[in-house]
């Protein structure tokens, strides 16, 4: 690893270790979510998806700054929160893909759904901004219980335009509870661009009307999201309340399966997938193309495995459909 | 074993209202995962007094008022919960429910099942419904059938004192998100509560009047007007049995299936309008069932005119089943006069 690189790393309190970590989950991500889109166009899974794809910097620095006794709330772009969190299966996660019993939430749930309530990972969310009220309420768990624990709610750019958004962080702010909002800012709600859907120039600023602390970071950049989680961890630990951070980055892939991207150039796309965060990362840790290519096929190894697992795993048992509905 | 049906006998009396909050105390000095959260609920007391004191006595941190945000209050509930917390939430008036919606439906209904049966919601949320106050038609609404639409939803309808209380014990111990609709009419209502704690199970029909010629389901305040019409048909000859369901989702039907298999009429009462009304899935459950070959009259449904509450009182009690009403269509359904 090039000096620079340790030097950064050490700063943080980080391990090369811990890059080459953090780089193979973004590999596994993008892997992932490659896999996703090549089963949907051959007609082996339904339904739809929301691929994460140039956006894995911004999961592994938010998951990596988190600890594993926090709360997770996601969105429905979250393969990439999934897979990034504590303790998860790459199998369970493409099992619940494919709809099979063995998935996290035994086919019930499916890419919109994945969660794994017994390490915290509360869910990815169907409803644009649906997790916001949530994490008010794992944020009173919190205080209730008086732990240093935090809990980070993922969501969009559009997620920032619902009236949830509103009701939540000003909730959270008034009781200082110990909540990281993380707005992905991804330019595009389905078509609905940033710029047209926003008269300011960062969403954090809407951070002011509440009371609290915004960041914007750029967040194609694993570090730059990785430090900002962690003043803002830190923060809440301390009892000092909620904060909202921008995450500025990008979705190379259309809003779901069958988007034909009308409002957005070529040119657009490409100029983002320049900032490719896996690449960026890589290079900043001194790797060569070679290496780092390796590295990415260990990843579509291991989602092959994934594949394979959830290929040879049964389908839920009909006799079983009403399972599930009440405790 | 006390009188579940509100008369006292000389024994200890509490209105609905006070029930509740016994309930409340009781509950929330037991298990500290309990608390309280909604509108005015803490130094005020709720808007109808069901709180009052328990700030006092819990502390704000566990009678929590918040603003104006009701899909916050709902979301509230919902992350609580999901991380092992016990909430109560308050609706202040079930009309503003609207504003929680995607949280009860999308969120708190269907996490569990979304999830694969590996979560649990234990919640329950309070909200006063029904006319009669003259508030008009946005703060008078009896919603609970949009509830009962929704599987992984419970909703529970207490009519009296003595099942507010038992009741909402064992909706805070379910296990599973509980829509819980009181009724503003009934809050200063009186009846025999024993002091200890004490639970009505969910799901648990109760025959409230025995009576051989018509059956008739009442929900809420309609079983109050439904027992008082009862005692006018009764100087005429006409004794009409009455069942309260209580729990509307999931419903123990077979009360009711069994009496209309012994009096061989039915009718339903229920305050919401008519069409698509709680009362169209009861009458469907009875034809459904054996008791089908026992209706000796057409099934009725005596419910809300499909209007929104009007202001005026005249208009207002016209717009919603009174004590007349139910003598007068009980007597015809007897009589064979329909």
């Amino acid at each position: 690893m090039q000096p620079v690189a340790v030097d950064e790393l050490q700063k943080r309190g980080l391990s090369a270790e811990n890059a080459h970590e953090m780089l193979m989950k973004m590999m596994l991500i993008r892997a992932f979510e490659e896999k996703a889109e090549e089963l949907f166009a051959m007609g082996r899974v339904h339904g739809t998806m929301h691929l994460s794809i140039g956006q894995e910097a911004s999961a592994v620095g938010l998951s990596t700054a988190l600890d594993s006794r926090d709360y997770l709330l996601n969105t429905h772009r979250g393969h990439g929160h999934c897979l990034a969190w504590y303790g998860s299966s790459p199998d369970l996660m493409m099992a619940e893909f494919m709809g099979k019993e063995t998935g996290y939430c035994r086919g019930r749930g499916g890419s919109m759904h994945i969660a794994n309530v017994d390490t915290n990972n509360l869910g990815a969310n169907g409803i644009v901004g649906g997790g916001l009220p949530i994490s008010v309420g794992v944020g009173l768990t919190i205080k209730l219980r008086k732990t240093d624990q935090v809990a980070a709610v993922i969501f969009g750019d559009g997620g920032a335009n619902t009236g949830a958004f509103h009701e939540a962080v000003n909730m959270a702010s008034i009781w200082n509870l110990p909540v990281i909002y993380f707005c992905e800012n991804n330019q595009y709600a389905m078509s609905m661009a940033f710029h047209r859907a926003f008269n300011i120039e960062h969403i954090s600023d809407r951070a002011v009307g509440y009371g609290i602390k915004g960041m914007t970071v750029d967040g194609n950049d694993l570090l730059q999201v990785y430090d900002a989680a962690v003043e803002a961890i830190a923060r809440a630990r301390a009892g000092e309340g909620p904060t909202l951070i921008e995450s500025v980055t990008y979705r190379w892939k259309g809003h779901s399966k069958s988007d034909k991207q009308a409002y957005r150039t070529r040119d657009e796309v490409k100029e983002w997938q320049d900032k490719d965060p896996i690449r960026r990362f890589a290079a900043f840790m001194g790797m060569t193309d070679a290496e780092r290519d390796a590295l990415q096929a260990q990843a579509h190894q291991r989602i092959e495995e994934a594949v394979t697992f959830s290929e040879n795993s049964p389908e839920p048992d009909v006799a079983a459909i009403l399972e599930g509905v009440y405790a | 074993m006390p009188d579940q049906n509100g008369s006292t006998n000389g024994a200890r009396e509490l209105t609905y209202a006070e029930a509740l909050r016994e309930g409340l105390r009781q509950i929330m000095a037991q298990d500290e995962r309990v608390f309280i959260i909604g509108e005015d609920v803490g130094v005020y007391g709720g808007a109808f007094g069901v709180s009052a004191g328990l700030r006092d006595e819990f502390g704000a941190e566990r009678v929590i008022d918040t603003p104006i945000s009701e899909a916050g209050i709902a979301g509230a509930c919902i992350g609580s919960a999901l991380t092992g917390m016990r909430p109560v939430g308050e609706i202040q008036f079930m009309d503003f429910i609207t504003i929680s919606m995607e949280q009860l439906v999308l969120q708190a209904a269907k996490i569990r099942f979304m999830f694969g049966g590996k979560a649990t919601v234990p919640m329950v949320l309070r909200t006063p419904a029904g006319s009669g106050t003259g508030a008009a038609a946005q703060h008078s609404e009896s919603l609970e059938n949009w509830f009962v639409h929704v599987p992984g939803l419970k909703v529970v309808m207490p009519s009296n004192p003595y099942d507010a209380k038992g009741l909402l014990l064992s909706a805070i111990q379910d296990e599973n998100p509980v829509i819980f609709v009181e009724h503003k009419l009934l809050y200063r209502t009186k009846g025999h509560v024993p002091e200890e704690m004490y639970t009505i199970p969910l799901s648990e029909s109760k025959v409230v009047r025995e009576g051989q010629h018509l059956t008739v389901i009442a929900t809420s305040v309609m079983v109050r007007r439904a027992l008082e019409a009862a005692d006018i048909l009764a100087q005429e000859g006409i004794e009409i049995e009455i069942v309260d369901p209580r729990t509307l989702m999931p419903l123990d039907e077979k009360p009711i299936v069994e009496s209309v298999k012994k009096t061989g009429k039915a009718m339903v009462i229920h305050e919401a309008v008519k069409t698509g009304g709680y009362g169209g899935e009861i009458v469907s459950r009875i034809v459904e069932s054996d008791a089908f070959g026992y209706l000796e009259a057409p099934v009725r449904r005596l419910a809300g005119l499909d209007i929104p509450i009007p202001y005026n009182r005249t208009l207002e009690a016209h717009t919603v089943p009174q004590v007349q009403n139910i003598v007068d269509e009980a007597r015809k359904l007897v009589k064979g006069d329909y």
